[in-house]
């Protein structure tokens, strides 16, 4: 355990040294987020037609959505990894004595973790330093916001146990590329990145709620706003621990195969 | 006139070795170019499913979003293609390989373009040809010959303009070695919000699109003139104006190429 905490340690400092571009990456999501707003504030006016979701909660999912980036996005994923299967550097990871799917597991979400805590405060100052409409506001209870943390881990843990899958698949193929295009491609709708899930209509709203995908950053950002409360938060967390559990055991498997037919590309 | 057809038959070279290159790993191209498409084809779907449940969004309709939605995307896939070699710029300084280019007794701006055409990042256009037929068939526009000028007019400025982003951001590379990455906000957003007409977010807005980077003169104006909102049939010539801002970041790029220092080797 103690030798995969200080892959962890690593990943997390290395994330840390990058504060330039922490700066650019803020002022982006800052002005993403700001636009969102302003968009959902737009279509609210424009029809009288009833929400699916509150509008406080929407800016609060926007907001949230923004600054955990980092934890969420399936498409950033660590291009180390993926630039040791291309150049044959994956050959020094099998001599180590660890086991590389935990190793992985453990970098990923310290880097991550790093991204996300460099990030998330001043996202979040900027969204409590707008005016009115377009502040972000409370957890809607104690309970929501801890319901909050609890599911945030959770879906991160959905997220990078989604994001290993990737990165055994690319053992099987020459160039990684194609492989993480693909799959992280039809992440985006799937897990209410592009429109929080509750815009999309009926049926397809019931199917996309059970994949695993909705168990990603679907589930926090919802809890936190009290849209996602009593009797569907508590399927909802199941569903989550049920494909992270899937997902894991998928990975490892893979990760299994992939050893012991690897062909190392030069190096 | 010699020089423009030898830099055009150098150009051409440079993408057939690039695309001979790509085809050698054909199934990965497959799988990047349906990746890219998806991915596209979520914002569109994006955009329709928000208006299963709302008709129009400040008296735009939902043909109207998708023709401005389409104009974006086709603009910064053409762009994106071309000018792929120009967001590497920063990678190639810091290991030293733009000192080589300079080297060579051809202009540098034309090398660096060479040095990448990435066919794959067509995938979305697969989604923007859809969603303009769409747009077309559905906008409140009523379509003459000098409609359709105007909306070609449309792509191929917003085209220039997104390769002068690309040209403005690699310049930077010139002042400091650090990525360039605060034009992501320029290039990535406008590709993302550019969706909707610009005047949705306020009239401030509007007026940065306009005087400082100008996405309205290829989005908003024309648009209000194709849906028939204004009586100026000025607007239609608007995305001209994207050749100018082209000029313009020409000229910084120049500025900054006499400004490069190596740090490499």
């Amino acid at each position: 355990m103690k030798k995969y905490l200080s892959f962890f340690r690593v990943r997390f400092s290395t994330g840390l040294q990058y504060r330039m571009a922490a700066v650019t990456a803020l002022t982006t999501q800052f002005f993403w987020g700001l636009l969102e707003c302003i968009i959902f504030k737009v279509l609210m006016e424009s029809n009288s037609v009833a929400m699916p979701m509150s509008y406080s909660a929407v800016v609060s999912y926007v907001w949230l959505k923004e600054a955990f980036f980092a934890l969420f996005n399936t498409w950033a994923a660590d291009n180390e990894i993926f630039g040791m299967i291309v150049d044959g550097g994956i050959a020094y990871e099998f001599c180590r004595p660890v086991s590389v799917y935990t190793m992985w597991f453990s970098r990923s979400v310290g880097s991550r973790m790093a991204e996300a805590a460099l990030r998330c405060g001043p996202v979040l100052l900027g969204a409590l330093l707008v005016p009115a409409p377009y502040k972000i506001s409370p957890p809607s209870s104690l309970f929501a916001f801890f319901m909050f943390l609890l599911t945030m881990i959770l879906a991160m843990g959905v997220t990078v146990s989604f994001c290993m899958i990737v990165y055994m698949l690319c053992f099987f193929t020459i160039s990684p590329v194609g492989w993480r295009v693909l799959l992280t491609g039809a992440v985006e709708l799937l897990s209410g990145a592009v429109i929080p899930l509750p815009f999309i209509p009926q049926p397809y709203r019931q199917v996309i709620e059970l994949l695993p995908f909705a168990s990603m950053q679907n589930i926090p950002l919802r809890a936190y706003s009290g849209d996602l409360t009593g009797d569907h938060l508590l399927p909802a967390v199941l569903l989550q621990v049920f494909w992270f559990v899937v997902m894991t055991t998928i990975g490892v498997l893979l990760c299994k195969r992939a050893e012991r037919r690897i062909v190392i590309q030069g190096g | 006139m010699k020089r423009i057809y030898s830099s055009a038959h150098l150009y051409g070279r440079y993408i057939s070795v690039i695309l001979r290159s790509t085809m050698q790993y054909k199934f990965s191209f497959f799988l990047m170019v349906t990746g890219r498409f998806i991915l596209a084809f979520n914002g569109f779907l994006g955009i329709l499913f928000l208006f299963s449940g709302f008709s129009t969004i400040r008296e735009y309709t939902y043909g109207d979003i998708l023709l401005c939605f389409s104009v974006i995307q086709m603009s910064f896939a053409f762009a994106e293609c071309i000018g792929s070699g120009l967001k590497a710029l920063s990678g190639m300084i810091r290991r030293g390989e733009f000192d080589r280019i300079l080297l060579r007794p051809r202009s540098p701006i034309l090398q660096v373009l060479g040095t990448k055409f990435e066919l794959g990042r067509l995938g979305p256009m697969i989604t923007s040809v859809l969603t303009l037929i769409i747009g077309i068939l559905k906008s409140q526009a009523e379509w003459n010959f000098g409609k359709a000028l105007v909306l070609a007019a449309m792509i191929a400025g917003g085209t220039v303009l997104f390769l002068a982003l690309f040209i403005l951001g690699a310049s930077f590379c010139f002042f400091s070695i650090e990525d360039g990455g605060i034009l992501n906000i320029l290039t990535y957003g406008a590709k993302e919000h550019g969706k909707y007409p610009v005047d949705i977010y306020g009239k401030r807005f509007l007026q940065v699109c306009t005087y400082i980077i100008p996405y309205a003169m290829i989005q908003y104006y024309p648009l209000q003139y194709l849906l028939g909102k204004t009586e100026h049939w000025q607007y239609g010539l608007y995305p001209l104006a994207s050749i100018v801002f082209l000029a313009v970041c020409y000229l910084i790029w120049l500025l900054g190429l006499k400004n490069y220092k190596s740090c490499g080797n």
